[in-house]
């Protein structure tokens, strides 16, 4: 290699560098629909994503995993091809999140429910059967439990300790950690709600006092945090001998793998489909995808985007293919009604 | 160990004296046996021997423990992996109805494209098994099929339009579970279904057509030629493959010759100060800092001070070429360190400038050894996803990259993504996208090798 080459090669290369960055970075306009949001959520909207660009008139649409909370900041910072179209949630806006996108000028929001996920607690298949109500998992899992009218700290090692009906097994549980979606949602439908009838909680007056004694887990091992990957809590409990150890998680990986798991029943519910479904299983809670209404008509394929993941293809209980990956649709008629007023693009109003 | 102990001579040779006047001034019975010969003198050679075959045995044992782990590594990805390189597909006996699948009647592409290809498998699939009576039976029988059948279908009766009109055996795809059950993933239960996603009659009817020859593995080309998708068995690498090579190219194009510059300058011509000093501790901090911080930046700067566009090869290449530069700068310095004096000292000898002496002589011997470096830096970006998070590009993006600006992932985003899907199939696809990965590694080390073979210079 000539020392000419070399250097001719060099200085090509660091121009062309700097020359390539700034003109391909103006081209603005966007022709492809961005989506962002709830890793609960994200299964199904790059169900329907790529559904809707199989059929070939618009591109598929990108779709992030950024979380709920990520989201909302992403699509709340304002209007314009910078902006995503489109967040998921695995909860509602809030009042605040709502606040800061009119605040960035994205007054025109479109709530589209989606359905349910149920959070599941799993065991491996073929253990033992008993039933857990809710306030027994929160004596299970929370740092600081009633005892003799005292809050001490967390004393049971084995779950028949909680209750003499439950079985001689220890008490070992994988859940999500505090990141995670199915977290939040764990403590605030099973632990907010285990800690609600106990006398020694209600005793405390302050309110944030009350909040961090329900909502404490333990950290003496008992309850290990299994990472973002629900996968790997489902891997640990087929490979689990003695049947003891719990997961949690959501209802798509019981549903994808109930040959090696199984779900517990809480508070006497099985967590199936149609339990969910009804509303009769607790551990449930709503899904949403928000849209921006400025966007609609100038980013093309929203429309069509919004009508193919309400369509009845996409949501009917027993054929819609968003139902066969395990998304827990509305009820018929809500169902109708909810697309109803979408596709008529009602606007939500301050949660 | 029995062989004589001779103490070696030098160890001896610490008195200045010769060795014979030595022995001489010695005492009778010292004389007989030496310092160096007796039972205790023995006894410490021996233990000598002995550390060093122990320490031999350490690094032993430290590379057996690394190869045993890389082994185990890669008996683990391939034996989880290589079933990915093959699919499971049916046979069916197809009636291309022209008026189904060329509503135009013209047999042009865009006919096609308007076709229901879905309705003759289905079709197909319906006349192959009459039992199937009822909605129930009929949907189980159809979720034998993939969802991606049809469309590549159509892709084949667009490239061959004869086929309209005629009757004949095709293989179409089979639903990943299908697919899962016929690489034995699911066992089989007592009610005569399979892992819990298939029915017992799903299990008779997938057991008839495997009877009659009418499902077989076949070569996964799909798993090439396609980006991501949420059915498993229609997922590909190309989406991936590509959104890396685009980001290592821009990477490269950045760093390579940004870093060559600095340590050429920092090298050879920058003057020996407080403010260099400051800037060589910098370059050296931050080929240490964590590439997630990198990824911020990139969000900071590129997408919401410079407006950038998100999920773009082109920021993510930037943001790589920034973690990369300092490794590059760090290498290509010691390469020109270690172009020998003697080089540069006859250069100056035949009066050449400072200049031409750099670029003439020192950079081109240099070169292998930066070349080396910088793909070693390059390997490393490949394998980031950290920092490609906060600019878009862990995204599930289906469409194939077709530039440096358009939304694209890498290949070790699709990795992590795969690996978190619920459905049962994405297991073997995720140990086969790091055969590729490494695949893709290995060629990187192979070019790095070549190149250096090829220009480097021994003295």
């Amino acid at each position: 290699m000539s020392h000419r080459t070399v250097v001719a090669a060099i200085v090509a290369s660091a121009v062309l560098g700097l020359a390539a960055a700034p003109t391909e970075v103006m081209a603005q306009a966007r022709d492809q629909i961005r989506i962002v949001g709830s890793s609960t959520v994200f299964p199904f909207t790059t169900a329907v994503a790529e559904q809707f660009g199989r059929a070939g008139r618009f591109r598929t649409p990108v779709v992030e995993s950024t979380g709920t909370g990520g989201g909302m900041r992403l699509f709340c910072a304002g209007i314009g091809p910078a902006h995503p179209d489109f967040t998921n949630a695995s909860r509602r806006m809030t009042a605040a999140e709502f606040d800061t996108c009119q605040r960035n000028g994205v007054t025109e929001i479109i709530e589209m429910p989606v359905g349910f996920d149920g959070i599941v607690i799993a065991v491996r298949k073929g253990s033992p059967k008993f039933d857990l109500t809710r306030e027994q998992i929160w004596k299970a899992l929370a740092r600081q439990v009633p005892v003799n009218g005292q809050l001490v700290n967390n004393p049971y090692q084995r779950w028949n300790e909680i209750d003499p009906s439950l079985p001689n097994a220890p008490i070992e549980i994988i859940g999500p950690p505090p990141t995670s979606g199915t977290r939040d949602s764990f403590v605030e439908l099973v632990l907010d709600v285990g800690c609600r009838n106990v006398p020694e909680i209600r005793a405390i007056q302050d309110n944030r006092a009350r909040q961090q004694a329900c909502q404490a887990i333990r950290e003496d091992g008992k309850f290990v945090e299994g990472g973002e990957n629900d996968n790997l809590i489902v891997q640990r409990l087929a490979a689990d001998r003695t049947g003891t150890l719990m997961g949690v998680f959501g209802f798509s990986y019981l549903d994808q793998n109930t040959d090696k798991i199984e779900g517990k029943t809480v508070d006497g519910v099985e967590p199936t489909y149609e339990n969910i479904a009804s509303g009769k299983y607790p551990v449930s809670r709503s899904m949403f995808v928000y849209a921006k209404r400025a966007h609609i008509d100038v980013i093309p394929g929203m429309r069509e985007f919004i009508a193919e993941y309400m369509s009845d293809r996409a949501m009917n209980a027993e054929t819609g293919y968003l139902a066969q990956r395990g998304l827990i649709v509305h009820p018929a008629a809500n169902r109708a009604r909810f697309r109803e007023e979408v596709m008529n693009l009602r606007l939500m109003t301050r949660p | 160990m029995m062989q004589p102990l001779h103490a070696p001579p030098n160890e001896a040779g610490v008195s200045a004296l010769p060795r014979r006047v030595a022995e001489s001034m010695m005492p009778t019975e010292e004389r007989i046996g030496s310092r160096h010969t007796d039972a205790a003198a023995e006894a410490r050679l021996r233990a000598r021997y002995a550390a060093q075959r122990r320490f031999k045995a350490y690094g032993v044992l430290a590379i057996g423990v690394a190869i045993g782990a890389l082994l185990w590594l890669l008996i683990t990805l391939l034996s989880n992996g290589v079933t990915a390189f093959v699919q499971t597909n049916l046979r069916l006996a197809i009636t291309f109805d022209p008026a189904v699948v060329d509503p135009q009647g013209n047999q042009s592409p865009e006919s096609l494209a308007q076709g229901d290809f879905g309705r003759v498998i289905r079709d197909a699939l319906r006349q192959r098994f009459p039992d199937a009576q009822g909605r129930v039976a009929v949907r189980n029988l159809l979720a034998l099929l993939s969802s991606g059948a049809e469309f590549e279908l159509r892709d084949r009766v667009i490239a061959d339009p004869s086929m309209i009109g005629t009757t004949q055996p095709v293989w179409v795809l089979a639903s990943s579970d299908v697919d899962m059950f016929r690489k034995g993933f699911f066992e089989k239960a007592a009610d005569g279904g399979a892992g819990g996603r298939l029915n017992a009659q799903q299990v008779a009817w997938i057991e008839e057509l495997a009877a009659s020859g009418d499902l077989a593995l076949q070569w996964n080309r799909l798993f090439f030629k396609a980006g991501d998708s949420r059915d498993p068995e229609l997922v590909g690498v190309l989406g991936g493959v590509l959104g890396s090579f685009f980001t290592l190219f821009v990477c490269l194009v950045l760093a390579f010759p940004f870093g060559v510059a600095a340590a050429i300058y920092l090298e050879e011509f920058a003057p020996k100060n407080r403010f260099t000093d400051i800037i060589e501790v910098n370059i050296n901090n931050l080929a240490a800092v964590p590439s997630i911080i990198f990824g911020l930046l990139g969000l900071a700067v590129f997408l919401n001070f410079f407006g950038m566009p998100r999920s773009a090869p082109l920021v993510g290449g930037i943001v790589l070429a920034l973690m990369s530069l300092p490794t590059i700068i760090i290498a290509s310095r010691a390469a020109l360190r270690a172009v020998p004096p003697s080089i540069r000292e006859a250069a100056y000898g035949l009066g050449a400038s400072k200049m031409q002496v750099v670029l003439h002589h020192v950079l081109p011997l240099g070169l292998p050894g930066m070349l080396t470096g910088s793909i070693i830096a390059m390997a490393q970006a490949l394998g980031e996803t950290a920092p490609l998070l906060m600019i878009g590009m862990v995204a599930f993006i289906v469409d194939i990259p077709q530039g440096l600006t358009s939304s694209a992932t890498a290949l070790p985003v699709q990795i992590f993504m795969w690996a978190d899907n619920p459905e049962r199939g994405f297991v073997e696809k995720t140990s086969a996208a790091i055969i590729v990965l490494l695949a893709f590694l290995l060629t990187m080390n192979a070019i790095a090798i070549f190149l250096r073979k090829k220009f480097e210079r021994r003295w």
